[in-house]
């Protein structure tokens, strides 16, 4: 029975397995995720985060257990399905439409999944897509080639377009890699106005400071298992986590 | 509809009635053989570009689909009598069907190993036929052209009238799919698939959705050649010529507008057509593969990249 408070999970991944091979990325991984929940997951590299994205968008098949959004099964959905459902993700390397300008990035998502199917007219399409720009900082970029962006318009903007796809659940994979401290504190801020909009935000980063600001729970994966979660203070006090991922 | 398709109509109508003109006050048939091989390059191209440029597959079974449709009208001639009109819907048809089993099979491959594929393809069909005997086999087959339909006088000059009508069908068709959410979605994948999956984009389907497409014009745009030239064997309907010639016309035109693919085919078609009266049918495939050497060295974009290039640092240089 469910209890009055606790809320239903938004995502649950029950015994979540995946094999490269003789090469286990994920072994038997289960943890649920609150709606509305900011979520950090972190871990050393090669412990298999970006797998666990990559099962949860749906990149990847996986060998055993269930992914469920929203109490619905989508263990077995192509990624664009479970994107229409409400998951949308940024790359750790940007995958930005190359070919295209920044506006036209974000036109692909509303065409295929922010409002996809409803009568939308093309300038209503227009002023969304220049509503999620300006909220990200890029409404002067509109209508610059995706391959003329710096690396900070570039995670931006694949924020932006994750967020053209109307989601429920955003994952953020390490959106912050490689930007300079007034770039992280940017990008960071962001993802806390996006989560104060009902979104709900998991973001794997190594920047130790932003996912203390940010999470309101942390996850430790270590060689493809959970060696801790709780609160982002108490991961950081766990002995293992010290051992496997912070080195001391 | 906006003014952009208005023109495009208007376009496209100037130019059926010039074709039709012509038919009626040049007495000359030289100018209908050659056009009307043209006006075919110009169908294959387009329909080519559909999965080729916009989604990034390059299909080399051109010659595959474009026999089919030789053959499908052939096998209808030869059974019923099929008139043309039904001797290329059936050719769209079977080509649509073709599309989307060869999509089926193969679009799950990506780069170098879907277009191997394509060429299995093209080996596997040709053999089939040169082995069905009721279609004339290796030795190829006759076929006796009926009655020409008014206003035409000659059957030359009408199958040169239908093909312009292919042209404006398979124009208005990439056209569309250039300018719509299908479009949007096919450059999205071309750019990068898993991004695309990840944005909302059906990609399996929306391959296969211009595999489909792209098989029944190029299908349809065979199906009059078998009238056209009252005869058929394997080896020439199933050519690898059409396969590489459609791809460098295509290519040296550009794929990234629709306009593209029919500046290519107009252009080499007709450079092809010249050579093989002034010099010999052989330098024209010398002068294709020269054509397309250069072109992917210079200008990789084709001759649409060749010109947005030139425009956008003209309008730099105004600002």
């Amino acid at each position: 029975m469910m209890h009055p408070e606790t809320k239903a999970p938004l995502l649950r991944i029950s015994a979540l397995t995946k094999r490269f091979g003789g090469f286990t990325a994920l072994d038997n991984v289960s943890v649920d995720i609150r709606p509305g929940e900011r979520f950090g997951l972190i871990g050393p590299n090669g412990s298999g985060k970006t797998t666990l994205i990559n099962c949860i968008s749906g990149a990847f098949r996986t060998e055993a257990g269930t992914v469920m959004f929203r109490d619905e099964d989508i263990t077995g959905l192509r990624p664009h399905i479970r994107t229409r459902r409400g998951i949308a993700r940024s790359f750790q390397i940007p995958r930005p439409f190359k070919s295209m300008t920044v506006a036209e990035n974000l036109m692909v998502a509303l065409d295929f999944a922010g409002g996809a199917g409803e009568h939308v007219s093309a300038a209503q399409r227009r002023d969304t897509m220049m509503s999620i720009l300006t909220r990200m900082g890029l409404a002067s970029k509109a209508d610059v080639s995706a391959m003329k962006l710096s690396q900070v318009e570039l995670r931006k903007m694949e924020l932006a377009r994750a967020m053209a796809t109307h989601p429920k659940l955003l994952i953020s994979d390490e959106a912050m890699a490689g930007l300079s401290s007034s770039e992280v504190d940017e990008v960071l801020d962001l993802l806390m106005s996006l989560a104060d909009q009902d979104i709900t935000i998991i973001m794997i980063e190594h920047i130790m400071q932003a996912v203390m600001r940010f999470s309101d729970r942390v996850m430790c994966l270590d060689a493809g298992r959970i060696i801790a979660i709780g609160t982002p203070s108490e991961v950081m006090a766990n002995q293992r986590v010290q051992e496997a991922y912070l080195g001391t | 509809m906006k003014l952009n398709g208005i023109l495009f109509w208007i376009g496209a109508l100037l130019f059926l009635a010039a074709a039709l003109l012509m038919t009626q006050v040049i007495g000359n048939q030289y100018p209908f053989f050659a056009g009307y091989v043209i006006l075919q390059f110009i169908v294959l191209a387009v329909a080519w570009s559909i999965l080729g440029g916009y989604a990034g597959y390059v299909n080399f079974g051109t010659s595959a689909f474009f026999g089919m449709g030789v053959y499908a009208s052939v096998f209808l001639v030869k059974a019923f009598g099929a008139p043309l009109a039904v001797q290329i819907a059936t050719a769209a048809a079977i080509g649509a069907l073709m599309g989307f089993a060869l999509g089926l099979l193969t679009l799950r491959m990506q780069g170098i190993f879907f277009s191997i594929a394509t060429i299995a393809l093209t080996i596997i069909i040709e053999t089939a036929v040169t082995n069905w005997r009721y279609v004339g086999g290796a030795a190829g087959i006759q076929i006796q052209r009926p009655e020409v339909t008014e206003p035409f006088e000659n059957y030359v000059q009408m199958l040169f009238f239908v093909q312009a009508l292919l042209v404006v069908l398979a124009v208005a068709i990439s056209r569309y799919i250039h300018n719509s959410w299908i479009g949007r979605g096919l450059q999205a994948l071309k750019d990068d698939e898993l991004a695309a999956e990840c944005t909302g984009v059906p990609t399996l389907r929306l391959k296969l959705l211009a595999c489909v497409i792209s098989g029944a014009l190029m299908c349809a745009a065979g199906a009059p050649a078998a009238m056209y030239l009252q005869y058929a064997d394997p080896s020439s309907a199933f050519n690898l010529t059409y396969s590489v010639s459609t791809l460098a016309m295509s290519l040296i035109g550009g794929t990234a507008h629709w306009m593209g693919p029919v500046v290519g085919a107009v252009l080499l078609s007709a450079t092809q057509q010249l050579l093989t009266v002034t010099i010999s049918s052989e330098v024209n495939v010398l002068i294709l593969g020269v054509m397309l050497v250069l072109f992917v060295v210079g200008a990789p974009e084709g001759i649409i990249g060749l010109i947005r290039r030139v425009r956008g640092s003209r309008n730099k240089g105004e600002a």
